[in-house]
């Protein structure tokens, strides 16, 4: 394969965002539609050649004796701090990079093509389509860095892009806070990243240019996965507060990752970000851009392995956000809300199978990195089924004009195409087989069992919860009770233009087949195919508690009754605390406007006007104080002239008469 | 011979500009445009031919220290020099300027009252600057700081806003202060850093090849010298001139006096405090860092509650050129050239935030962020070109304020120890709060509904206006893009700077 089609990948993107956005305003809202589906299908469709190449080709570049290699189809020089510090901007492809390429162009193109239907009516068409080539640009960038820098580069673009979309319907205050928070948010789990990178790259730069790393540059992916060993113990020597520094570092490079994938207590800024267009919640906040942490995690799988703390780290941060999210999943309102603590909640799941897939074997050599290959797995059917519900809320939304569960209700009549695509989103989510959700989340339990039974016990209770607040949500829209509203003339709610419909049935129908999909041949995180088979006792118990779950929900929410009141009212403390997402919102915003901006920056800007600069205007004033005064002395009277002349004729007589006894 | 040496066209031409303004016609606007726009592209052209050729004559193998180099004598018994030479950094300076200068040309085209005279201060100003930039007789070089100061008085005072005669007041006495120490700093060089019975001299490449001054006077020097030219560069305390200053300038001068005449500051502190005293640089930086670590994130904090547009972006300056000193004194060489970037970056990020600043004041006659809301939706151009300045202020890759800010704590972070280490991650700390004003900002002012309705009626930029502000923008996305020619450019020439702070230490 030549170095054209990985530069085409990125360049159509970027080109299209130039395009739309600085001509966009000349553009009709045809046209713009059509050349931004158009690139992007014709992206997809190289990144689909691109991918196929890399697994199915049998280059040597790609697969050698069975093995999978990491290829850097180009890597040029961008900005070159030292001469061990060397920014590249460069396209790796390796089983993940594939995968996410693939990943990313069918939901975006999915994306593409929905908004057309979408945002038709939407005053803006133009620059939105702009943005979503930028975005993609950035996400596609991100996914095949060469090295960690890169990835940062692209890392704070989507965050941008992110941004930009969030806040695309610029009128409403609501979207501008939300995508401030967004941004900000980020930004500063960004700033972590930053200072991890930097204290990475200083020990490894520092290393001996003829030591086992050789001279490349300290950013490079390949370099320090490969020699994950050799950083570890000869490189990083250095400890701080009891922790080796490496750990530190990896840390510190997670933490940038809790940002972007919304981990706790770095979460607050998803749900807000749901103000943004709905397909735009689909392709960017539930299957692209939020599952960077994740990316980022198995990127640099080999140096977490070696610091196992830092995995630790992750199990644990996943797990408690995990259970955090669906709790609060239980009991919001909002459709696109419930969606985006479902989102943060598979997640969780993702990091806590990275977190608990040693690289050691465990138990043989049997389960070594099964938790990796699960959570891309996981993953892959995620970023399907989730694009799937969010365009489906997106349909619904699009129909009652609400994004409210209670303006909705016995929409199964209406809108059967968005019912039953739903519905299949829905067990996919809730690991029903033959749906897609089930076989890696089936997986993923397996690798948590084999870790400590304590985290598979805990994630099987959070899977659980996604197929009762899933299911709460499928019910209360479709089932429930009717809205009345739908019986008035011109409120009748019906399916979706074409447009929308499409994408709603290809990614149903991508959930309903992507399971069977032999995943283990593809990702492994050495390379080397795993073979995946079904663990009868984790595969049975999750189905079980997944239709115990179902049940449940069924028979609270299928037809209009008074047990969901009652639930509530038993433990009214609890509902209201997990309605309010306990409260974190409310404690990120005492912390930032009551004491970071009120007492902080007020004090430092009244110091600045009072005090320092206080002082300047104080050297002024005693300056022309004494100035006033003495200008006196300049009277122009002879007499006072002469007064002087004397007075000071005496004091010096009186002081050469004290000198000379 | 004299006019055989490109560099003093950089001097020339100005002064021709203000002879060319001195014959126009008070108000005949025409004929002032006429001389400012073909002088102001006659520099911009030779500003960039002058980066080509140098480029290509390292290409071709010239490692000469400075190229162009030529001195007349000028004043004998105080062997004064007119010294010129540049190398890859006052090259870049002089493309600055001279770009920041055309757009500035082009951001007051409706400038009131007297525009002729407007004009000639202005140009006078941009002599001083490129006067200094091509200097490299500490004399002349002082000078020419001293000559771009002045005109900043009557521009302020004259055209200017607000509390004007007051802040043009203190913008100049506390330069002045500044240039006062500057003076003691230079006189001391001069007469410490010959070795016996040589004649005394100005020029910096001869003192530093003497390298003679002892340690002592070094670090008195030091403190002089680098005060002198830190508060031009708004070192904290020295900074409350840049508010006040900023605030009630006009578009014009505030573009070029935060786009040029702050990096005159930081230019200083390293060609002549760091490259001549670099035994008191390794001693005494440690002082500094404190100083202009507390600028960066003290002027961060501080534009994160103001409500006029210019004090948030005069006190963003002192954020962000903090952050140039910041790096100048961690004393290698690629934190020395993010400083350089982050001059270049900064310069052409606050002239496009300053015209843009000016567009929007000019129209709504208000500043006050309180009293504005929605103008994307009224002038969209300007409203998107505001958001393009806020993003490269706030370091978004593919902007030169990205490259500049990594560029800096990727080679402060080269020093191992604690002080260092906690102080640049607080400079890091830094790409945080810009974001929170920046977007503060944006949210309020761009973003958001219509605050005040009669803003309704109001118009987007004008062709001149375009003109301006895409200048400025197509340089911030080009460093952004292809950092790296500039980054080795700048590299390659700190080498001197570089060698000497390694032989003193």
């Amino acid at each position: 394969m030549s170095v054209t089609l990985p530069i085409l990948i990125l360049a159509i993107p970027l080109f299209m965002f130039l395009l739309l956005g600085i001509g966009g305003v000349k553009m009709s809202r045809k046209l713009a539609g059509i050349l931004g589906i158009t690139a992007l299908g014709a992206v997809a469709v190289i990144s689909y050649y691109v991918a196929f190449t890399y697994f199915f080709s049998g280059d040597s570049l790609f697969i050698d004796d069975g093995v999978r290699q990491q290829c850097q189809m180009f890597d040029v020089t961008w900005l070159a701090f030292t001469d061990r510090m060397v920014v590249n901007i460069g396209f790796l492809l390796d089983p993940i990079s594939a995968m996410m390429l693939v990943v990313i162009t069918t939901i975006s193109f999915m994306v593409h093509l929905y908004s057309w239907g979408y945002m038709e009516h939407e005053p803006g068409f133009q620059r939105y389509y702009a943005f979503l080539a930028l975005f993609t640009f950035s996400m596609l960038g991100l996914v095949v860095a060469t090295n960690i820098f890169q990835m940062y580069i692209f890392w704070e673009l989507v965050g941008v892009s992110s941004y930009l979309l969030i806040g695309f319907f610029y009128k409403l205050p609501s979207a501008v806070s939300a995508s401030k928070k967004a941004f900000i948010v980020t930004r500063f789990a960004d700033l972590f990243m930053l200072i991890g990178i930097l204290v990475l790259s200083y020990y490894v730069s520092n290393a001996p240019a003829d030591g086992p790393l050789g001279s490349a540059s300290a950013f490079n992916f390949q370099m320090l996965n490969n020699n994950a060993g050799v950083i570890a113990n000869t490189v990083v020597g250095a400890t701080f507060m009891s922790g080796s520094v490496l750990t530190w570092a990896m840390v510190l490079i997670f933490v940038g990752g809790m940002g972007k994938s919304a981990m706790l207590p770095l979460h607050i800024w998803l749900p807000d970000a749901m103000e943004g267009p709905t397909p735009v919640s689909a392709l960017i906040h539930a299957a692209t851009m939020v599952v960077a942490g994740v990316y980022l995690v198995a990127r640099f799988f080999p140096l977490y392995c070696i610091v196992p703390d830092s995995l630790t780290f992750i199990t644990i941060v996943g797990a408690i956000t995990a259970f955090y999210a669906a709790v609060v999943a239980c009991t919001q309102i909002d459709i696109k809300r419930v969606l985006a603590f479902s989102t943060i909640s598979q997640i969780a799941f993702m990091m806590v199978s990275l977190g608990v897939a040693y690289n050691q074997p465990i138990e043989g050599v049997h389960y070594s990195g099964l938790g990796y290959m699960a959570s891309m797995f996981h993953l892959f059917t995620h970023a399907m089924f989730k694009a799937l519900l969010f365009l489906g809320a997106g349909a619904l939304i699009h129909a009652v004009h609400s994004n409210d569960y209670t303006k909705m209700g016995g929409l199964r009549k209406y809108m059967p195409i968005t019912h039953w695509t739903f519905l299949i989103g829905c067990l996919a989510i809730a690991g029903i087989p033959p749906f897609s959700g089930f076989f890696s989340k089936d997986e993923m339990l397996a690798a948590m069992y084999n870790n400590h039974w304590f985290w598979g016990a805990w994630m099987s209770m959070v899977a659980g919860l996604t197929a009762f607040y899933m299911f709460r949500l499928y019910y209360l829209i479709f089932w429930w009770e009717e809205n009345p509203e739908y019986k008035k003339e011109g409120h009748k709610p019906h399916d979706a233009p074409w447009q929308m419909s499409v994408p709603l049935i290809f990614l149903a129908a991508v959930s309903c087949v992507a399971g069977f999909i032999p995943f283990g041949e593809f990702v492994t995180y050495n390379g080397e195919p795993y073979h995946i088979h079904l663990e009868t006792p984790v595969a049975v118990t999750s189905i079980v508690i997944a239709l115990l779950a179902i049940g449940l929900a069924t028979v609270m929410y299928a037809k209009k009754n008074p047990l969901p009141a009652k639930f509530k009212n038993a433990m009214p403390g609890l509902w209201k605390a997990a309605h309010h997402r306990f409260y974190w919102d409310e404690i990120y915003q005492f912390v930032t406007h009551k004491i970071i901006f009120n007492i902080i920056c007020r004090s430092i800007a009244w110091f600045d006007r009072h005090v320092i600069d206080g002082t300047m205007n104080a050297l002024a004033y005693v300056t022309n104080f004494f100035s006033v005064k003495i200008k006196g002395m300049q009277s122009g009277y002879v007499q006072a002239y002469v007064l002087w002349y004397f007075a000071g004729a005496l004091v010096l007589a009186v002081i050469t008469w004290i000198c000379l006894i | 011979m004299f006019f055989g040496n490109i560099l003093i066209w950089f001097v020339v031409v100005p002064i021709l500009m203000l002879a060319g303004l001195a014959l126009c016609g008070q108000n005949n606007m025409k004929a002032i445009r006429g001389v400012m726009v073909t002088c102001s592209t006659v520099l911009l052209g030779m500003s960039i031919w002058l980066v080509c050729d140098f480029l290509a004559q390292r290409a071709a193998g010239n490692q000469a220290e400075m190229l162009w180099m030529d001195s007349w004598m000028w004043y004998k018994p105080l062997n004064i020099h007119l010294a010129v030479g540049v190398d890859g950094i006052s090259v870049l300076m002089l493309l600055l300027t001279s770009i920041i200068v055309f757009a500035g040309t082009f951001a007051s085209w409706k400038i009131n009252p007297l525009p002729k005279n407007f004009f000639l201060w202005y140009s006078l100003l941009s002599t001083g600057v490129y006067g200094f930039f091509i200097s490299i007789d500490m004399f002349t070089m002082f000078m020419f700081y001293e000559v771009a100061l002045i005109p900043m008085y009557l521009l302020i005072g004259v055209w200017g806003t607000g509390r004007k005669e007051y802040s043009a007041m203190k913008l100049t006495l506390m330069l002045m202060g500044g240039s006062a120490f500057l003076m003691l700093g230079l006189l001391g060089i001069y007469w410490h850093g010959t070795p016996e019975g040589m004649p005394h001299t100005w020029n910096i490449l001869e003192i530093s090849h003497y390298g003679n001054i002892d340690y002592g006077w070094q670090n008195l020097l030091f403190v002089f010298t680098f005060v002198g030219f830190g508060v031009l560069g708004a070192m904290f305390p020295f900074h409350t001139w840049s508010p006040d200053g900023h605030a009630c300038a006009p578009t014009a001068v505030s573009m070029l006096h935060a786009g040029v005449l702050m990096k005159l500051g930081g230019y200083g502190c390293f060609r002549i405090a760091i490259f001549l005293l670099p035994h008191a640089a390794n001693e005494l930086a440690w002082i500094f860092i404190i100083l202009t670590g507390i600028s960066i994130v003290y002027g961060a904090f501080s534009a994160c509650v103001q409500t006029d547009l210019k004090y948030i972006n005069a006190y963003s300056s002192v954020s962000h050129c903090g952050m140039v000193l910041f790096a100048l004194l961690m004393l290698n060489t690629t934190a020395m050239t993010g400083a350089i970037l982050q001059m270049l970056s900064h310069g052409l990020m606050t002239a496009l935030f300053f015209a843009l600043i000016g567009m929007i004041y000019g129209r709504t006659h208000t500043r006050d962020i309180r009293q504005m809301g929605g103008l994307m939706k009224i002038m969209p151009y300007l409203g998107v070109c505001y958001m393009i300045a806020g993003f490269a202020s706030l370091g978004l890759p593919g902007m030169s304020g990205f490259v500049a800010e990594m560029t800096i704590f990727f080679g402060s972070f080269e020093h191992a120890d604690m002080f260092h280490r906690i102080f640049v991650i607080a400079a890091t700390t830094s790409i945080v709060i810009t974001a929170v004003y920046i977007l503060r900002v944006v949210g309020k002012l761009i973003l958001g509904p219509v605050q005040d309705e009669h803003h309704l009626s109001l118009t987007d930029a004008t062709w001149w206006e375009r003109l301006s502000t895409v200048t400025l923008i197509a340089c911030l996305a080009g460093i952004g893009f292809f950092p790296n020619w500039l980054s080795e450019t700048i590299q390659h020439s700190f080498k001197p700077i570089v060698d000497a702070l390694a032989m003193a230490i």
